[in-house]
């Protein structure tokens, strides 16, 4: 977005379809109220917007894809956190509500090309990874095979539902579902497993060597990921994580998102994984 | 020609004059309640003349003497951080209409300020801070504004207090660029004046002063390094302080300090280079318009870290620690600069007496 007036206020937009995902989990598809900015806004896999509720605050989502491929449509899916995403969770279609963005770093799809890629979340990390998912999808030539991973605590918890069937079903694509705490319901659709996602790395039918794998979830989980598909054989610099720290002004002004040296907001939220490897590992940074 | 000039006491209000028919609004240390601050100066005689300021680690205080200086204090209580970052403002407002419009609009208010007598340390302190607010990705428009529409004369330190470190981080009592006029107080007589920049050289044009005398410019030059010898506290390079202190994240002056440090913030609200702020809506009661602010937080507050129901660093040590190691180690690579100017401020407001230098010391030995 270009800021040639003033990078802390937020531009309009409007709520045009609120989607329910699970009791505490919603998706927003949104779109500018002023058609030139709908035309200007771009965003790269992987960045965020700063999304504003009027009369409460400002919360710093990640950017879906436009589940249905319209032009100047996104979505963001939020989960019921804390004050602000309370009360987002009472959006109605046609609602408005603020929008600054995109912010931060991307993922790798240029270094990606050529690739397998494996995509590894956990919990709601789906939802940051959904658009470099797409993009795979939608330049399938370029890339590699495909394999999406997703941990989640038990099968109900399971949102994009739809989107993990279509995903499965295309080309050099496997979908591939784990459930910690309670037994996978099987739903024909696709691959379960119970324990961790890393037990799939036997049977992914990739090149590891000529792999890069993206993930995001819990902290603890994307290290445990990061060094077990290392040990599989990717290379640390083709392993990616995205960080997720508070955040008030997203332009590296107000301090909150610092880990050492980095504002997660602009100099990530997305890192090659030996860039954050060491600062992962201290409590309390 | 010697490039220094004598504005003798006596025509300090004829420079006020100039400044404010610029259009400036001109703002100086004052002594008010028992101590010193800026505040808007109207002539002369408001300036604190006589006074001294004591400071040392927990304790501050002022005492008049019969001296003829108006800059005899040392530094007052706050730095020039306020005019440019101010502790709380309003940045944008937005109107909603019936049908729920939302109309959002920036708020940018700026002045026209001149400030007479910055401390060479404050001064530092407003270069590290542009380099937060505009040499960084995206500016802040309203720091941008008052930064342009800002007069700075820097007052050379004629003494330092006990709590003063800016020698330690190689620095000097003595300003050294970032100004458009830089004095030099001589005690019964007037100031020295250097020019900074083409703005100061208008202003000293427009004064007809004559120049300084070699005995004025060496009278004042021997009266820095005066300050500059009165500091006592020492560090390592700085260099060797920023790389020390992230190789030492697990040390236990950690805990040490922890067990001191009250996590009240007083360090980080009087230093003059700390940029974290927080942001909040302020809804009017009709709920029809909401203003949006930014007002100074602090990384010693408890929600400074919370992040998606957790808190990263709930503990105290790591509050203490990430202040000191962005101030002294972080900071460089974030803004090619290190984020310490030396004035002590954190030291004499600390209410239980932590003196930063001896913890880096502590764990820099």
């Amino acid at each position: 977005m270009l800021y040639t007036n003033d990078a802390y206020t937020p531009y309009e937009a409007e709520v045009v379809e609120f989607i329910k995902e699970h009791h505490d989990i919603f998706t927003i598809r949104v779109k500018f109220t002023d058609p030139e900015m709908d035309k200007k806004y771009v965003f790269r896999p992987g960045q965020f917007n700063m999304i504003y509720l009027y009369g409460v605050g400002e919360v710093a989502i990640s950017i879906v894809n436009d589940r249905n491929h319209q032009a100047g449509r996104f979505e963001h899916t939020i989960q019921v956190v804390g004050r602000i995403t309370k009360g987002m969770m009472k959006l109605q279609t046609g609602d408005k509500i603020g929008i600054r963005g995109p912010f931060g770093t991307a993922w790798p799809m240029e270094e990606a090309k050529g690739k397998d890629v494996i995509i590894v979340t956990g919990g709601l990390g789906n939802a940051p990874l959904v658009a470099a998912t797409e993009e795979v999808l939608k330049n399938r030539e370029q890339y590699g095979k495909l394999r999406v991973l997703h941990g989640i605590r038990s099968s109900d918890l399971l949102i994009y539902d739809e989107m993990y069937t279509r995903w499965n079903n295309s080309p050099e694509t496997q979908v591939l579902m784990a459930t910690s705490n309670a037994d996978p319901v099987d739903n024909g659709k696709w691959t379960w497993g119970k324990g961790f996602v890393t037990n799939f790395i036997p049977e992914l039918g990739v090149d590891y060597a000529n792999s890069i794998v993206m993930t995001v979830g819990p902290e603890p989980m994307m290290i445990g990921v990061a060094k077990a598909f290392i040990a599989a054989g990717v290379k640390p610099e083709n392993v990616y994580v995205s960080i997720e720290r508070s955040m008030k002004c997203a332009i590296g002004h107000c301090g909150h998102c610092q880990l050492g040296a980095q504002f997660v907001c602009k100099d990530g939220a997305v890192y090659p994984y030996p860039a954050c490897e060491e600062l992962l590992k201290v409590k309390g940074l | 020609m010697s490039h220094y000039y004598f504005l003798p006491h006596q025509r300090i209000d004829d420079m006020l004059d100039a400044l404010k028919s610029d259009g400036y609004n001109c703002v100086a240390p004052r002594h008010h309640d028992g101590a010193i601050n800026y505040d808007t100066l109207n002539k002369a005689s408001e300036l604190p003349w006589g006074f001294h300021d004591e400071q040392a680690p927990g304790h501050y205080a002022v005492k008049k003497t019969d001296h003829q200086h108006a800059f005899g204090f040392v530094l007052p209580t706050t730095s020039v951080k306020p005019m440019l970052f101010k502790a709380k403002e309003n940045v944008w407002k937005v109107a909603r209409n019936e049908a729920g419009k939302l109309a959002f609009e920036p708020i940018v208010e700026f002045d026209k300020i001149a400030v007479f007598g910055v401390r060479p340390c404050d001064l530092r302190g407003i270069e590290i801070q542009d380099r937060v607010f505009m040499g960084n990705s995206y500016n802040d428009v309203r720091y941008v504004k008052r930064r342009e529409n800002q007069f700075l004369i820097a007052m050379n330190c004629t003494k330092s207090h006990s709590n003063c470190f800016c020698t330690a981080l190689g620095d000097s009592p003595q300003a050294d660029k970032g100004f458009d006029l830089a004095m030099t107080e001589l005690d019964g007589e007037g100031f020295v004046v250097e020019i900074g920049s083409e703005k100061g050289r208008k202003l000293i044009d427009q004064l007809n002063l004559v120049a300084s005398s070699g005995g004025q410019a060496q009278k004042a030059l021997a009266r820095i390094e005066y300050a500059a010898d009165g500091q006592r506290k020492t560090l390592p390079p700085i260099k060797e302080v920023e790389a020390k202190l992230m190789a030492n994240l697990e040390h236990p002056q950690w805990d040490d300090v922890a067990s001191r440090c009250l996590s009240c913030g007083s360090c980080t609200q009087v230093c003059p280079t700390c940029f974290c702020h927080t942001e909040r809506d302020e809804p009017n009661v009709l709920g029809t318009e909401t203003n949006h602010t930014r007002e100074w937080d602090s990384c010693f507050s408890i929600d400074h870290s919370y992040t998606h129901g957790d808190t990263y660093r709930a503990e105290p040590k790591y509050r203490y620690r990430q202040w000191l190691t962005h101030k002294f180690s972080t900071w460089r690579e974030q803004f090619r600069t290190k984020g310490c100017v030396g004035c002590g401020r954190c030291v004499t407001w600390c209410p239980v007496k932590i003196d930063v230098v001896d913890e880096i010391n502590a764990i820099c030995k």
